[in-house]
């Protein structure tokens, strides 16, 4: 378990303002943010290389505020992963490793590199390693001693972004293999959506909003936190593949995704639980349903019309909150306005997955 | 186009015209000075007891500066690299001081602390050690001219090391000293080394405070000086070539290092 309480720090014109937070033991959470709001520092005051101006780090019911680094027990990962250039892969691996015998080394190095499919480079020098095999040794160092949290620093945004969303994948199963307390932290809100359960929104050193994350994008709290998700048609469901439920060869739309109260056809290579998110300028509006390549059509009601610069702004209740974007012209050959029933047409590819 | 040769521009002439004739002005003189000095009494020179011993002494005073110098002046390198401190900037300037202090200056100033009837010098008479007119003294003045140059280099080569490698090597369970042991001084040996390396060429070199600190036993520079005034150019000329010799080849093993530096950085 790791808590803050009223965590303050300062820095030139940078300060974090009282930060409260609260990870339970084996919890994957995600701190979210832009660049420049603190993210970094808070993990460096959780591992003790930067020290708090006021409040209290506590990791396991231990008060660890006035500990150095060495005595936290905490793994830390950089972006960069900076592993130690002057020592092999081996030798970064155990560098956490000092005060165990020989033999308790070599069996901790074998298990964790065996665990992260790195064996075959123990004995390379650090040069020349791809981001992914260096994030991988990163990560081997870091959990090697068996840490009592793990601390993520963007993990993931150092690598190539055809390999992010694999590496993000093993990186929440290898977490929940080991059940280590786990604070990841990104600028990217698809991955702290889909790594973590619960996720703190951090923004000028201030936490604007805690909790799950199904709570930040149907409940957020202020505008910061709703622009930053990025779009008002975001939701959390459960993905069902089409063929697996009903033997459908169909493969160009092959899912549903389902959540209590919506059921869209998406393209979906995954099962379980996912987001959608739909661009509200690729929402067709209509007054009756047409015949088109869309698949997915909704019925609902327009409960506000608000003018958006050349454009006009729709929210509709179609069982959630819909908003979709159109022209005013568009809107006057409709005839649309508040309380009118409409159809909202959206294509399958227009859904995006993760 | 591949075959049309690219013409230097008169800019470019103009500026090598003008590097050339400085650069001859640097090399013409000892260039000059090898040639004349090998064809007259050098092997007089090596066989000399004065000269061995003026030499040997030079080499060993300036090896002892530069291990009291590393000893003293790399943890404050990393000190100076790292911490923010008051007064830092004060102690910033202090270190570059000897630079801007002329060297008979300096020879005045450490007999004033270090003379025989000063507290420096009757505190290490009291402890056997005589510092004015012995070898402690020549240590004393090649130290004082000559640590900058380490203190600076090392403070360089600390901040190349990236800090928060050392916030790693802490989270995994290592403290401040050991963390400087295992990481920041793997990682900046090859400036501590170039720093010392700098540091002994330096010491090897200086004459102007040693004169007047101690001006016996001889060191090189010293003992030139002797003997161009007592017995003209011709008796200084090949000691002079043999202390050439040795600081050319201490400065060629530097630029070695740091080429084998640069060679490294680029894999």
């Amino acid at each position: 378990m790791i808590r803050l309480v009223d965590v303050s720090f300062r820095v030139g014109t940078f300060e974090l303002q009282s930060i409260n937070l609260e990870v339970q033991s084996g919890e994957y959470f995600a701190i979210l943010g832009p660049t420049g709001a603190g993210k970094t520092k808070l993990l460096e005051i959780i591992a003790g290389i930067e020290s708090p101006a006021s409040g209290e780090v506590w990791i396991d019911d231990q008060n660890v505020t006035a500990l150095p680094p060495e005595r936290r027990r905490v793994g830390f990962m950089y972006q960069d992963y900076l592993l130690f250039p002057h020592l092999t892969v081996r030798k970064n691996i155990m560098f956490g490793l000092h005060d165990k015998t020989r033999s308790e080394k070599a069996r901790r190095v074998d298990e964790i590199s065996q665990l992260l499919g790195i064996q075959h480079l123990l004995t390379r020098r650090v040069s020349g390693l791809s981001g992914g095999e260096q994030q991988r040794i990163a990560l081997a160092r870091a959990l090697a001693p068996q840490p009592r949290a793990l601390l993520l620093d963007e993990p993931l945004s150092a690598l190539d972004p055809k390999n992010r969303a694999s590496v993000r994948t093993e990186l929440t199963s290898l977490q929940k293999r080991l059940g280590t307390t786990t604070i990841h932290v990104t600028h990217d809100f698809e991955e702290a959506l889909v790594v973590a359960e619960r996720v703190a929104i951090i923004n000028k050193g201030e936490i604007v909003q805690l909790g799950s994350t199904e709570e930040v994008i149907n409940r957020p709290n202020s505008a910061f936190v709703a622009d930053f998700f990025g779009s008002e048609n975001l939701f959390k469901g459960e993905i069902a593949r089409r063929d697996a439920a009903t033997g459908s060869e169909d493969v160009a739309y092959n899912a549903v995704f389902k959540t209590a109260s919506l059921q869209l056809t998406v393209i979906a290579e995954r099962d379980g639980t996912a987001y959608a998110m739909i661009r509200p300028e690729d929402i067709i509006v209509s007054t009756e349903v047409v015949h088109s390549s869309a698949t997915n059509n909704l019925k609902g009601r327009i409960v506000k019309v608000e003018a958006a610069g050349p454009l006009v702004r729709l929210t509709a209740d179609v069982g959630v909150r819909l908003v979709a974007l159109l022209t005013k012209q568009s809107l006057a050959s409709l005839k649309l306005d508040t309380e009118s029933e409409a159809y909202f047409s959206i294509k399958a590819a227009a859904i995006h997955i993760f | 186009m591949r075959n049309q040769i690219k013409r230097p521009s008169l800019m470019t002439l103009i500026f090598a015209l003008f590097g050339a004739a400085i650069v001859v002005f640097l090399v013409a003189p000892i260039i000059k000075m090898i040639f004349t000095g090998s064809q007259q009494g050098l092997a007089e020179v090596l066989s000399s007891s004065d000269v061995r011993n003026a030499i040997a002494l030079t080499m060993v005073c300036a090896l002892l500066a530069t291990v009291i110098g590393m000893v003293l002046g790399v943890p404050l390198a990393y000190l100076l690299a790292r911490r923010t401190f008051f007064g830092k900037q004060f102690v910033e300037a202090v270190v570059d001081v000897p630079v801007v202090i002329p060297h008979p200056v300096v020879g005045i100033a450490l007999l004033l602390v270090f003379g025989r009837n000063s507290f420096g010098g009757q505190l290490f008479n009291r402890l056997g050690v005589t510092i004015v007119g012995d070898i402690p003294g020549i240590v004393l003045a090649m130290l004082f001219v000559s640590v900058s140059l380490l203190i600076n280099a090392g403070r360089d080569g600390f901040q190349r090391v990236d800090s928060r490698l050392e916030g790693v090597s802490r989270t995994l369970g290592y403290g401040s000293f050991r963390t400087f042991l295992r990481v920041s001084l793997p990682l900046s040996w090859r400036a501590l080394l170039s720093g010392a390396i700098m540091m002994w060429a330096r010491a090897i070199s200086e004459f102007g405070s040693i004169v007047i600190v101690t001006y016996n036993p001889k060191v090189a520079s010293v003992l030139i000086y002797d003997r161009f005034t007592s017995y003209g150019l011709s008796y200084a000329l090949p000691v002079a070539v043999v202390l050439v010799l040795i600081c050319m080849l201490g400065f060629a093993l530097l630029r070695g290092i740091n080429a084998r530096g640069d060679q490294l950085k680029a894999l």
